[in-house]
């Protein structure tokens, strides 16, 4: 099975500043991936090169084995999910409006629209009594549900989820991390989940990329990673949150 | 008050000495307004002073006895608009002094001969009547007390009292034959000399803020405040004898109804008329007495109050809609190019900034010689359309520029094309900062229209400019007050449409 997501020396600067240095990264279909490392260390990045937020300086992305130009960047966005941590939904849009907002602007019918609809709260666990709310009537937890049938509802090859969890209190945090993983695996769907929190990883990563200073220092599962540091930076990492989950 | 001043005052238009003129300007409004004129219909227009209104008054009734319709735009403006006005078939007749025909319309600097003066005119396409028989020029007025007991009889007299505060209007201070020359060819030594409204000048005057002021030697306020005009000793001052101005195209009837008036009004005459006029603030009246008829003229006696409160209202909203309506058209569309930022984005704001940082009223003035625009009401709706324009750029740029960009890149990210994006998720999102920012231009468009009526567009600011220029209070709040009920109204409108156009969810 090939990669979804191909990066092929990808770079980005932002002036002298190189936000990510060249890349290579492959990204499996059916699996979840999970990009991790500290504040600036690039993982937003990769993630707006991806979708195509921003263009890299040099070498190329491929999705689905077609490179991403300028040209086909809007059509590729269509097959791409993508979840920010406030959940990036319109405010002046009903949680229904914000969900069917580009079904509706590619011409699907009122009936595909209303079961996929209910298919996604069945699937989200929200409850379709607070479809008609906007988004300030909703909780967090809620907010990031309707953001992510938002993101499934074309039914995206690729999921991006961008620290979907990071603004939500443990609770909440706890219980969606639960449903997500449950979702992911019913999909069986080929996701690109971006945290800092390692246990997060850990738990739904089954691949882990970590991230230093704008370049993946390794690429492997959770026991590479622990057993097989690829650099003093690894263990560091891996310890430092170690020791405060142990607190 | 200031009727007789303008009769000579031809220049230099509104900029200059605001306040007075722009009210008197008002009053030109109705004339505007009303622009289509029948065919046969005479019109005839008149400066913004009483004087002038008086004499248009005269003009139409001795058209109208004699069978020719006709009609009186009454104080249109200065010397400039009223020739323009003339020039370009707006109106047909109009009264004019000699002095300012050969120093102001023909730019002379010598006295010209009244042949000398009909030979130039002609090129125009304009005639001149004989002289009506008056000579209003220029004076220099003091206290009657104060003159008899510093012994000050004539101009010359000045020169042995340094200490006189001179306050002259500002059209006065600037003329070709105002008072740089004046000040040479008697070699006066004042320095203390300030710039004042006419009608304002006559106060300052009786409470001794100044000692000396200009005045039209017909005024009939000389004698009302119990002033003395000073004796032009040294024949400084050009004459001005008032005579009508009229198009050679003119019917041939309406031309020898118009001469029946040559040589038959005196200075006596003259002052009589123009101090009824002021007393009794009806001009047709005091045209009547010319006829020597005290009563029964079946001239325009005139709308009720309600009639013209209404059509000031009207016209009022009219000029601040359609001004309001271009300016959103235009200024949405800037906003979003502003929004983007960049050399353009900052050109657009800094040229909305600097247009409002133009004076109103020298706006208008710099608006009025350009071809498409002239005296008229186009004038007036393209100003406020400018004056509108920043609060909605600017607004538009900013609503715009504070959706977080977490969002713009969602709508990015979820494949929504540019226009999609911007119609239904990035302007939605700025509704409530574009909607404020075209409440602020409605309502300083319905405070600035009130400027309108100074180059005759019409509105609320007309009774505003009237009242002022007859230092008449009740009629200035005529205008000030429903102004003020409109600004009210229109924000209370603007509140209500808050409502319904800002999205709900952005307003819970």
């Amino acid at each position: 099975m090939s990669a979804l997501i191909r990066l092929i020396d990808a770079s980005k600067r932002y002036g002298d500043a190189a936000a990510l240095h060249p890349t290579n990264l492959s990204i499996e279909r059916g699996k979840t991936t999970v990009v991790i490392g500290p504040s600036g260390c690039g993982k937003s990045t990769l993630l707006r090169l991806i979708i195509g937020l921003i263009e890299p300086d040099s070498g190329s992305i491929e999705f689905d084995g077609t490179s991403v130009t300028a040209d086909n960047v809007a059509a590729l966005r269509r097959r791409i999910g993508y979840v920010i941590q406030e959940g990036g939904l319109f405010p002046h849009l009903t949680a229904r409006a914000n969900v069917v907002l580009m079904a509706r602007h590619v011409g699907k019918s009122q009936e595909e629209m209303q079961s996929r609809l209910l298919e996604l709260c069945e699937l989200t666990r929200f409850s379709d009594n607070l479809l008609p709310r906007y988004p300030v009537e909703l909780s967090g937890g809620q907010r990031q549900r309707v953001s992510l049938m938002r993101a499934l509802m074309l039914s995206p090859q690729l999921l991006l989820l961008d620290e979907p969890l990071g603004a939500l209190d443990p609770l909440v945090r706890a219980a969606l991390q639960k449903d997500l993983k449950e979702i992911f695996a019913r999909l069986r769907q080929t996701v690109l989940f971006v945290t800092h929190d390692l246990a997060e990883a850990i738990y739904f990563g089954d691949e882990i990329v970590l991230m230093n200073g704008g370049r993946i220092v390794q690429k492997g599962s959770v026991t590479d990673l622990r057993e097989k540091p690829a650099d003093p930076f690894v263990l560091e990492f891996i310890n430092a949150q170690r020791g405060l989950a142990s607190l | 008050m200031n009727r007789t001043k303008k009769g000579k005052q031809s220049g230099r238009s509104l900029p200059v000495s605001w306040v007075p003129h722009f009210l008197l300007i008002f009053s030109c409004v109705p004339v505007f307004l009303i622009h289509s004129s029948s065919a046969a219909e005479i019109t005839i227009g008149s400066k913004k002073f009483t004087e002038s209104y008086v004499l248009g008054e005269i003009a139409k009734r001795v058209l109208i006895d004699a069978g020719i319709p006709a009609k009186h735009r009454e104080g249109m403006g200065g010397t400039i608009i009223l020739w323009q006005a003339l020039r370009g078939g707006q109106i047909d007749v109009y009264p004019e002094y000699t002095g300012t025909i050969a120093q102001e319309i023909l730019k002379a600097n010598r006295a010209l001969s009244l042949d000398q003066i009909r030979d130039s005119l002609a090129k125009f396409g304009v005639a001149m009547t004989e002289p009506l028989g008056f000579n209003n020029t220029y004076a220099l007025v003091m206290r009657r007390s104060q003159a008899q007991q510093l012994g000050v009889r004539t101009i010359s007299d000045l020169r042995k009292h340094p200490e006189l505060k001179i306050g002259l209007t500002h059209e006065f201070l600037d003329r070709q034959d105002g008072w740089q020359p004046l000040r040479e060819r008697y070699a006066l030594p004042q320095r203390n000399v300030i710039g004042i409204d006419h009608a304002l000048g006559y106060s300052a005057l009786a409470n001794g803020s100044i000692d000396v002021k200009d005045a039209y030697s017909t005024d009939a306020k000389i004698e009302q405040n119990d002033l003395v005009a000073l004796e032009d000793d040294l024949q400084f001052f050009p004459k001005y004898e008032a005579a009508f101005l009229f198009r050679l195209s003119m019917r041939p009837e309406a031309i020898s109804a118009l001469r029946r008036l040559e040589g038959t009004l005196d200075e006596k005459r003259m002052v009589r008329l123009n101090a009824e006029a002021e007393r009794t603030k009806n001009y047709t009246r005091a045209a009547d007495l010319y006829f020597e008829r005290g009563a029964g003229l079946a001239s325009g006696a005139g709308e009720s109050f309600p009639q013209k409160l209404t059509r000031w209202t009207l016209r009022h909203l009219q000029l601040a809609g359609f001004s309001l309506l271009l300016s959103v058209i235009v200024g949405i569309p800037l906003g979003i190019v502003a929004s983007r930022g960049g050399a353009i984005g900052q050109g657009i704001l800094g040229f909305a900034s600097v247009v409002q940082t133009i004076p109103s009223l020298a706006l208008l003035a710099l608006l009025v010689p350009l071809p498409f625009f002239g005296i008229s009401i186009r004038t007036a709706i393209a100003a406020l359309f400018l004056y509108g324009l920043l609060p909605i750029v600017r607004n538009t740029a900013s609503g715009l520029q504070d959706i977080p960009r977490s969002l713009r890149e969602s709508a990015i990210a979820l494949g929504l094309s540019p226009t999609t994006r911007l119609w239904e998720i990035y302007l939605p999102m700025a509704s409530r900062s574009i909607l404020s920012g075209i409440k602020t231009s409605a309502v300083i468009n319905v405070g600035t229209a009130t400027l309108a009526a100074l180059i005759g567009a019409g509105g609320l600011g007309e009774p505003i400019l009237s009242g002022l220029n007859l230092n008449d209070h009740v009629t200035i709040l005529e205008g000030a007050i429903p102004a003020a009920v409109l600004a009210l109204l229109v924000q209370w409108l603007f509140d209500l449409l808050d409502r319904v156009l800002i999205p709900k969810g952005l307003r819970l």
